[in-house]
């Protein structure tokens, strides 16, 4: 048997029925190359690496999730993502493709029957590009800022700051859905994948600050929405744990401070 | 019906020429306002409520904005001719990696080299050039980022080009010295019609750029 490179896989899956119907190992074997098409490098606890494992999922795509450590950067990382070197990078055969919107693109572009993630009209996909470049600018770094910010004052400024942007999400999210479940209508798009793959963040910061960022009083539609998403069959399991997440981050943020002393 | 096009621009913004060039590629005939950003007009207001940045490019009274994104839509509206996102799903993966490399690194870097001084602006025009190198080595042996002709990735990189002048001026280097084959992409580039057109002077923004200096009290 000639060895085999990812795209054989089938012409492999065909040898291996023909000469090893009833072999255990070879039906693990068919079943080994049939995921390993698709690689997933990241690891729970990042967001952008759960906008891919929601779109993977609507697909209903099997792949295998290379779980990165990050701390030291593995090997396969550096190869697959020379430019920034960071996760997540889904590996298709043996391309590589980064940057989790563009991979989410490309997912919804290369399995293109239904369900469709990105809109069919160019300017609702406009639309929705613009917002996820919106969150990925405001949404996420004023989060982020939220969560390392050390004295008091500098958390107030930036949990207002991030008020304002919830107002336009909540805005916008009225506009785009027009009364249906979603951003993307009445199933979860590019949109609701872009925004709620930070769920678990917020949570967790919530929890921190004891304030609610997306709560009933100041934006009741993204509050339900946010519930919404959170029970979608696409995203079930992949919300980090708030305490997991606690345990995870407080020391890397005590380090980082370390670091910047 | 006739396509109603406006786009609401500045005439140095490099944001504002990749959607210039983008529409003139598409042979799509549009009015061009320039607006006066230190006095925005209650147009770019309206349709840029977000941001209030130009570019906005208006398409039948509606707006997109953000760069990336306009050109995008002029592709996939005025899909009949000049494709510039590649037919192959992966190689549109590539080129809007790419293009957000030169959004994130390319865009910041050149701001540090004319609007800072001394060890910060040493550091900007360290990571600039490197950034040279990184986009040459993707270009390769390649026409245009695009293969043989004009794509996604020239058009969002190019209009960098007419502010090379000011880097060098200020950053006290030759491009042409360091990158010489981006240099040659880049003169590739501007033999192209859409391109040509759609691109100021270097001197005119050089010009437009030491006076900004100036009454910002860089100099």
């Amino acid at each position: 048997m000639e060895s085999a490179t990812n795209g054989d896989a089938i012409g492999i899956l065909e040898q291996l029925s023909y000469q090893n119907l009833l072999c255990p190992i070879g039906r693990l074997y068919m079943i080994l190359m049939a995921k390993s098409d698709l690689k997933l490098v990241g690891r729970w606890s990042s967001p952008f690496v759960m906008r891919v494992k929601i779109a993977l999922n609507i697909k209903s795509l099997d792949y295998e999730n290379f779980h990165e450590t990050l701390n030291p950067k593995s090997d396969l990382l550096l190869q697959s993502n020379p430019v920034y070197k960071k996760i997540p990078v889904l590996i298709h055969g043996d391309k590589p493709i980064c940057e989790s919107l563009i991979i989410v693109e490309y997912i919804d572009e290369v399995w293109s029957s239904a369900p469709s993630i990105l809109p069919s009209d160019p300017y609702d996909r406009s639309i929705a590009r613009f917002w996820a470049a919106y969150i990925d600018d405001k949404w996420f770094p004023t989060l982020k800022s939220i969560f390392l910010a050390d004295e008091e004052e500098s958390k107030k400024q930036y949990i207002k700051q991030l008020e304002e942007v919830v107002v336009r999400m909540e805005d916008a999210f009225l506009n785009i859905s027009k009364g249906k479940d979603f951003f993307g209508g009445n199933r979860i798009g590019y949109l609701d994948i872009a925004f709620g793959c930070f769920l678990g963040w917020m949570r967790m910061i919530e929890k921190l600050i004891g304030l609610k960022l997306i709560g009933e009083a100041k934006c009741p539609a993204l509050a339900k929405w946010a519930e919404r998403f959170a029970a979608d069959a696409a995203v079930e399991g992949l919300i980090p744990e708030s305490d997991k997440l606690i345990e995870l981050y407080n020391p890397l943020k005590l380090k980082s401070k370390a670091l910047a002393k | 019906m006739a396509d109603e096009v406006v786009l609401l621009d500045f005439w140095p913004s490099p944001f504002g020429m990749r959607v210039r060039i983008a529409l003139a590629e598409k042979g799509i005939k549009y009015e061009y306002k320039d607006e006066d950003l230190r006095n925005k007009s209650p147009l770019l207001l309206q349709m840029n409520p977000v941001h209030k940045k130009i570019p906005v490019l208006i398409h039948n009274g509606k707006p997109i904005c953000e760069s990336l994104i306009a050109v995008q839509y002029i592709d996939e509206i005025w899909n009949d001719k000049a494709p510039l996102l590649p037919s192959d799903a992966y190689q549109r993966a590539h080129a809007r990696f790419w293009a957000d490399y030169v959004d994130k690194k390319l865009y910041d870097y050149g701001r540090k080299i004319w609007t800072t001084k001394g060890e910060e602006q040493e550091a900007a025009k360290k990571e600039f050039l490197d950034c040279l190198k990184v986009l040459e080595g993707e270009l390769g042996d390649k026409l245009y980022f695009g293969g043989d002709n004009l794509g996604f990735v020239d058009v969002v990189l190019i209009p960098f080009y007419s502010w090379f002048s000011v880097y060098e001026a200020l950053g006290n280097f030759s491009t042409e010295a360091e990158s010489p084959k981006f240099i040659a992409w880049a003169k590739r580039c501007l033999e192209i019609e859409s391109v040509a057109k759609s691109l100021p002077d270097q001197h005119k923004v050089h010009d437009f750029v030491m006076l900004m200096r100036k009454k910002f009290g860089l100099d």
